[in-house]
């Protein structure tokens, strides 16, 4: 029995010094990211980027986000029930990422409803009919016309930025930052830069809430 | 009658068994597994390194002993420790030759992996000379040597 008492404390012993140092790690990690983002966003928020709520918010929260995906879909009025929560503290920024096929170009036409201040709006009507135009993960793109127009968008003009190179930059730039930041998912975020420890909507929110108090 | 008749030596080799070295020599292979796997698992799931085709060969020839080697250890039993040598072999010779690759001893063009993740990449060098696929070899390299001793300390 005491062979079996060693065997049990070793497993014990070692699998708690694997725990305490992945925390350790991970909580060393952000704060050097935190501190990066501090000195340098470039990477995660470009000029173009939509964003959402005060632009003066201490708190700025980075989506990596695809549109055809059904989390972030699910994640959208989880946020803002987190930004209503701490009116005028966070402000959420959208990236492109086309990890789906087909999403490309719905995202083009969000690009597009920015450059006429209406990428929030349309966002939602296109997430609200999300079902109706993706099937098995794939995008189709040439159904969401049919859902963006109660939005008010100039259709003929944002068909014609859909077409630009500035917007297919915009694409090509945001997935190059998804690459360097290591975002092979999505919904992917960053909080003030950090990452989240372990993906999750718990985690998000105790994110958000550690970095509110750490600024207000 | 047969069986009343070679008991003596049954006692003897049992004896002979729970050799007490034998037993350690075995719990500290299994404590180099339990390492290993905890290592590997740090630098894939906490530091997010990928794990190449070369390096999942090697798990594979790894994880298995932290799960088999309790069983040859309670109570001590050399026929299990011999069944797991085959497997200490092999992840010896993928981790050897992962080591030659990654040191350039290799060519490029003779890598088995062009797709997904390479497995000449570096993702810790310390001092110069130690790399994830050197640990792994130090580790199985050593775990065969304790199991093949403990095998033949312990033989009837």
């Amino acid at each position: 029995m005491k062979q079996k008492n060693l065997i049990l404390i070793s497993a014990t012993l070692l699998v708690l010094a694997f725990i305490v140092g992945a925390l350790v790690y991970r909580s060393q990690k952000a704060d050097a990211a935190g501190q990066a983002y501090q000195r340098d966003k470039t990477t995660y928020v470009r000029p173009y980027s939509p964003g959402y709520g005060n632009p003066a918010a201490k708190v700025e929260i980075v989506e990596f986000f695809d549109p055809a995906c059904e989390t972030c879909k699910q994640f959208y009025p989880l946020i803002k029930q987190l930004m209503a929560k701490y009116p005028d503290k966070i402000r959420l920024y959208a990236r492109y990422t086309p990890f789906h096929q087909g999403s490309d170009t719905v995202l083009k036409m969000l690009a597009a409803a920015e450059k006429q201040g209406k990428f929030w709006e349309t966002l939602e009507a296109v997430f609200a009919a999300q079902s109706y135009w993706t099937s098995q993960h794939q995008a189709r793109p040439e159904l969401v016309w049919n859902y963006i127009g109660g939005v008010g968008l100039d259709l003929a003009r944002l068909k014609a930025d859909m077409e630009s190179r500035e917007i297919a930059g915009m694409i090509q730039q945001d997935l190059a930052d998804a690459k360097t930041l290591n975002v092979k998912a999505t919904p992917e975020f960053f909080v003030n830069g950090k990452p989240l420890p372990t993906w999750g909507y718990e985690q998000l929110k105790a994110l958000v809430e550690d970095e509110v108090k750490a600024a207000y | 009658m047969d069986a009343f008749r070679h008991e003596p030596l049954l006692m003897n080799s049992s004896d002979r068994a729970q050799d007490p070295f034998s037993w350690t020599l075995v719990f500290l292979c299994w404590l180099l597994a339990m390492v290993s796997m905890l290592g590997s698992l740090f630098f894939s799931e906490v530091m997010g390194y990928a794990p190449c085709v070369l390096c999942w060969y090697q798990r594979i020839c790894m994880y298995p002993l932290v799960l088999i080697l309790p069983v040859a250890l309670l109570p001590f039993d050399r026929n299990i420790v011999r069944s797991v040598i085959p497997l200490t072999v092999a992840g010896t010779l993928v981790a050897g030759f992962h080591t030659l690759l990654v040191g350039g001893y290799i060519p490029e063009d003779m890598k088995p992996c062009t797709q997904g993740v390479p497995c000449t990449e570096f993702h810790i060098n310390w001092f110069g000379f130690v790399t994830i696929p050197l640990l792994s070899a130090m580790a199985f390299l050593l775990i065969t040597a304790l199991l093949i001793l403990a095998y033949r300390r312990s033989s009837p």
